[in-house]
């Protein structure tokens, strides 16, 4: 105990000292200063990609923290079959979606809890012709997902649940960066 | 008494989100749990734009003191080669009034644990006041923001809570965005596409990462 507080005594004499001499004279470098300190090991506590999959197909409390804790490549072997179960819990008529996939197929895609992000075009979510190329903020994910869940092989089944009917953010997004709309 | 079952009725009913309120009770306080995460082309389309809210549903009021955490990094995992695998990272966390990013850079280690490479900075940014203008940085062709924004999430979830409850058989139109005029913790980078590695797509997530 007594040599960290040394060592710490030692930082922050050392931190005065570089601060001190760090003039202005670069006024681009927004590089991390020496004296600050980033060590230590971070461990993974929530986990997150696609919107609401982990909201909808896990269950609430041990197993929700359970997932967030699991590394990508462990999900799918793990989670599968639970997902098809909550997805035949939430849609007992379930046979195919309008992507063509089984309930297999579907929740064997969703497990693995990834962004799919394209490079080299149009980012969205879906946008009727681009399926799970990013996700832009003005996306409807939801619709999307509700229908893909409940809309059956046409997407016309269940027509209550297959959209919210919230369409839009609430407030307009910027164009230029950072994108997000000003808090409330 | 009835004060207290009123809270608990609402506290159950505003659960969950996109992934809002399902922090992990070891985060709890930690400021860890991640809202939504958004990756999209920037105005600049040479670029993408990582986005990653935490703490949802906070009210303008709740905002004011709304805070990162300096004991909770926040990752975004970039593969490359459809293994689910991390090959780069993007990582921010924050020290004083700043939030400092590093990457993207391959870790020194892939999965559950991550230590921070002081080598592969990037940048750093002063976090953003509630209600103040927002204040970003540009590095080497990367931008950085971190403060609060608007969610810009939208959904019924209300509605879909009373269907998955019961009490109702489908959604209403319109809808009731139960998101509406609440906020996130964001952060923002914008990254050159040429640093994200050679391939043509990405697999991406964002974790947050607690130190042990």
């Amino acid at each position: 105990m007594k040599n960290i507080n040394k060592f710490n005594i030692l930082i922050v004499a050392l931190t005065g000292v570089l601060t001190f001499t760090s003039c202005d004279d670069n006024d681009n470098n927004d590089n991390n200063e020496p004296t600050v300190d980033f060590s230590g090991t971070y461990v993974q506590q929530d986990q997150m990609a696609r919107p609401a999959i982990n909201t909808v197909f896990i269950a609430a409390g041990a197993p929700k923290d359970e997932f967030n804790s699991t590394i990508p490549s462990m999900m799918g072997t793990k989670y599968q079959m639970v997902f098809q179960d909550r997805l035949m819990a939430l849609n007992a008529g379930y046979t195919t979606n309008a992507l063509g996939m089984d309930a297999a197929t579907f929740t064997g895609a969703l497990a693995t809890d990834v962004l799919n992000v394209s490079k080299t075009g149009k980012t969205t979510f879906f946008d009727g012709t681009n399926v799970l190329t990013g996700r832009a903020l003005a996306d409807d994910v939801i619709d999307v997902e509700l229908l893909l869940i409940f809309g059956g092989p046409m997407g016309t089944s269940n027509p209550g649940l297959t959209s919210d009917h919230v369409d839009a953010n609430d407030k307009a997004f910027l164009t230029a960066f950072p994108y997000l709309a000003g808090a409330w | 008494m009835i004060l207290g079952l009123a809270f608990v009725a609402i506290a159950g009913l505003i659960l969950v989100a996109a992934d809002h309120i399902d922090a992990p009770a070891t985060m709890t306080g930690d400021s860890g749990d991640i809202t939504d995460v958004y990756a999209f082309q920037g105005q600049d389309t040479n670029n993408l734009v990582f986005a990653v809210n935490t703490q949802g549903l906070l009210s303008p009021n709740a905002t004011t003191t709304a805070k990162f955490s300096e004991n909770v990094l926040v990752e975004i995992n970039i593969d490359n080669n459809a293994d689910n695998v991390e090959d780069l990272v993007i990582q921010a966390i924050k020290r004083g009034d700043k939030m400092y990013f590093f990457g993207p850079y391959k870790p020194s280690a892939t999965g559950a644990s991550s230590t921070i490479s002081t080598s592969a900075a990037s940048g750093s940014v002063a976090i953003s006041a509630y209600g103040a203008t927002p204040v970003t940085s540009t590095n080497n062709g990367m931008k950085f923001f971190a403060g609060p924004r608007d969610d810009p999430f939208f959904f019924d979830l209300g509605q879909f809570k009373a269907i998955l409850g019961g009490t109702a058989t489908g959604f209403n139109n319109p809808g009731t965005d139960t998101f509406a005029g609440t906020n996130v913790m964001a952060i923002v980078v914008e990254v050159p596409k040429t640093m994200l590695g050679g391939t043509s797509s990405l697999n991406v997530w964002a974790e947050t990462k607690k130190k042990q």
